[in-house]
């Protein structure tokens, strides 16, 4: 037996073989989203699309699910998910703006602008700035900019203010959205990068030759042709942004809080809150009830099903690139 | 008249910058001079706050980091001074990457050959693509709950343990490494390929022309020859496993101690539970339940440490591959 396997194999056996193993990845992808879906499905039963609305707040919801039985009533998997919906929207938009603006003028920095010796630096210290664990991030976050904000930006009278809703410590919004983009800005960097050094540079040349400015040239060529693929390396940072949950977790408050700009701006920026991901991680001790467990499955569901989304858009998004040969 | 010479406004300014001078700055508009200094800024503000971070981390850790620390166990302590050190949960990590490199690496490389070299069928070979595209897009915490719903079924208790109600408990090295696997996948996935495809097609020729099958060449020409594309893949894998923390959070962590279970030596560390680094740091920031800052900071720096010598690797395999090749590794997406 040994002996035969041992022997060169037949082309069409061989050929099979490794077929058989790569579909293996298809039988997981399907796997993960039938098992999550299956998981998900008695909360969404429950309480309909009214599961994304707003009311009682999710976690005294989640608290009352992990005090149930094996078995919970029905009554029990009532659950509205919006202020989570809220924190999450508001978190990921805020940060892949911030994280697009400086990873656009970063990467004209890098390919077009700094001088040889620079970018031999710069480029690994970006992609050093992508690999550090979001564990670290958030340890960063909470044992120094936390408290910075906490004891040196937010007044008593901001505090006094909200008193009676909330408790402003400093972790929140302000935060987690700085720390988030700095942790998907190296993402888009990388991306765009590629994107504008896949343009070809005779373009941005001729629109010298035509007495435009270098850094005019750049923006009204270079940037342009490669516009599809920076647009897609937001989507894929978005992608990146809704699945954070551990820095999260550990910065943003953990508070289902609805921010507002009741109180003005920067109560608004202090102000606690939770998205889907770092929910999973908050509650992940009660997993075993059913009802908080298929909650959290819904949640994941979603994330699944954002993250699939995201990708599908940023490949349509760089569809028309292949048009100009550009590739990115 | 003057629509048929186009430059005609702008004549002087053409003539001014065509003799030979270059544009200085200064003459540019004031929008073009903004989005010139925000470009620096954002170029050099991104290298300062990696430099912070990483003096930072420097700065804590040759205040905290002792070798009594790496090398002692955790111990459960209502005192800083008696919770011991981290020496579980770096072994954690080494079990944990060890297990998540052995299950991706052949997965990866396997279907980067076939999707190199046969692809047969197209839309196949398009699906199994997408499926690892979605695997490389999925949020970590979400594999980690697909992992606990897969190792919960009652017939994997051999992979876990078995609670004495008969429910299984889903959570053991076993099944972390099981998971990590799909967040190393990517890497070593699209680093294979890459380098597969950049193989001059006359090697190839070359081998067939011997008489060698397609299976032979693969093995014998096409594999030696991207083994630095692999061996990069791999580095980044690795990378990507030793700082994950949702996985080990909700797969692993119940303990800061390794506790195997059953009496086979290796097997039984595999099915038992333990942290790793990164969950070490979470547990000990104030985010976790022991608030102890200092040996948070002293792991977070050995983490950082790991770190950073996985990326000098990546770097180093890539120069060494352009001086050998000329071809250059492409280090997948960051």
């Amino acid at each position: 037996m040994l002996a035969r396997l041992r022997k060169p194999w037949p082309d069409s056996r061989a050929e099979r073989m490794l077929g058989a193993v790569s579909c293996l990845v298809a039988v997981i992808v399907v796997g993960m989203i039938v098992f999550v879906a299956v998981h998900a499905w008695p909360t969404f039963a429950h309480n309909g699309l009214s599961w994304l609305g707003s009311g009682e707040s999710p976690e005294s919801s989640f608290e009352k699910m992990q005090a149930t039985s094996v078995h919970p009533p029905a009554s029990a998997y009532h659950l509205r998910a919006w202020p989570l919906l809220y924190g999450t929207l508001l978190i990921t938009v805020a940060a892949v703006a911030f994280a697009f603006v400086v990873s656009v003028f970063a990467s004209i920095f890098i390919v077009e602008l700094a001088p040889e010796r620079l970018r031999k630096v710069t480029i690994p210290v970006i992609r050093l700035l992508a690999s550090v664990p979001s564990v670290v991030y958030g340890l960063l976050g909470v044992l120094v900019l936390v408290p910075f904000v906490g004891n040196h930006l937010v007044t008593a009278s901001q505090k006094a203010s909200v008193a009676n809703e909330v408790e402003l410590t400093g972790a929140g919004l302000l935060v987690t959205v700085v720390i988030l983009t700095v942790m998907i800005a190296p993402i888009m960097i990388a991306l765009t990068c590629e994107a504008l050094s896949a343009v070809p540079s005779s373009w941005r040349e001729g629109a010298i030759a035509l007495g435009l400015n270098p850094l005019r040239a750049i923006l009204a060529v270079t940037v342009r042709a490669a516009r599809p693929a920076i647009v897609a390396a937001a989507v894929l940072a978005t992608a990146r942004a809704l699945g954070e949950a551990i820095m999260i977790s550990m910065v943003s408050g953990s508070r289902s809080f609805t921010p507002n700009l009741d109180h003005g701006l920067l109560v608004f920026l202090y102000s606690p809150l939770r998205t889907f991901a770092s929910a999973i991680v908050d509650f992940r001790e009660g997993i075993s009830a059913p009802a908080l467990g298929s909650s959290l499955y819904a949640i994941a569901l979603l994330l699944l099903l954002g993250a699939f989304v995201l990708s599908i858009c940023g490949y349509l998004i760089k569809l028309p690139l292949r048009r100009y040969e550009v590739r990115g | 008249m003057s629509t048929l010479v186009p430059f005609d406004f702008d004549e002087q300014r053409v003539m001014q910058t065509g003799h030979g001078r270059r544009s200085s700055p200064l003459s540019w508009r004031w929008r073009d001079r903004v989005a010139l200094v925000l470009a620096w800024v954002a170029g050099i503000g991104l290298c300062l706050i990696a430099a912070a971070i990483v003096g930072y981390f420097a700065f804590r850790g040759v205040q905290y980091l002792r070798p009594g620390l790496i090398f002692s166990r955790p111990q459960i302590s209502a005192s800083q001074a008696g919770s011991g050190g981290f020496l579980d949960p770096l072994l954690g990590t080494l079990i944990l990457t060890l297990v998540g490199i052995m299950l991706a690496l052949p997965l990866a490389v396997t279907s980067a050959v076939w999707m190199s070299e046969y692809a047969r069928p197209r839309w196949l070979a398009r699906t199994i693509e997408s499926c690892i595209e979605i695997v490389a897009g999925t949020p970590d915490i979400v594999i980690a709950l697909f992992g606990l719903a897969v190792f919960q079924l009652s017939f994997m208790g051999p992979f876990s343990f078995e609670a004495s109600g008969g429910g299984v408990y889903g959570r053991s090295f076993l099944a972390a490494g099981a998971m990590m696997s799909l967040i190393a996948l990517p890497p070593i996935f699209a680093a294979t390929r890459d380098g597969l495809q950049a193989v001059p097609a006359h090697m190839r020729e070359a081998a067939f022309a011997l008489g060698k099958t397609r299976i032979t060449t693969i093995r014998r020409v096409l594999l030696p020859s991207v083994r630095s594309n692999m061996a990069t893949g791999v580095t980044l894998g690795v990378s990507r496993i030793i700082g994950d923390t949702a996985i080990v959070v909700l797969l692993l962590a119940s303990s800061l101690r390794l506790e195997p279970q059953g009496s086979v030596p290796g097997l039984g560390l595999l099915r038992g539970t333990g942290a790793t680094l990164t969950t070490y740091v979470f547990d000990n920031s104030p985010a976790g339940e022991g608030a102890a800052p200092q040996k948070a900071y002293a792991a977070a720096f050995l983490l950082l440490l790991f770190v950073l010598a996985l990326n000098l690797t990546v770097e180093r395999i890539g120069r060494h591959q352009e001086r050998a090749t000329g071809l250059s590794v492409a280090t997948g997406a960051v």
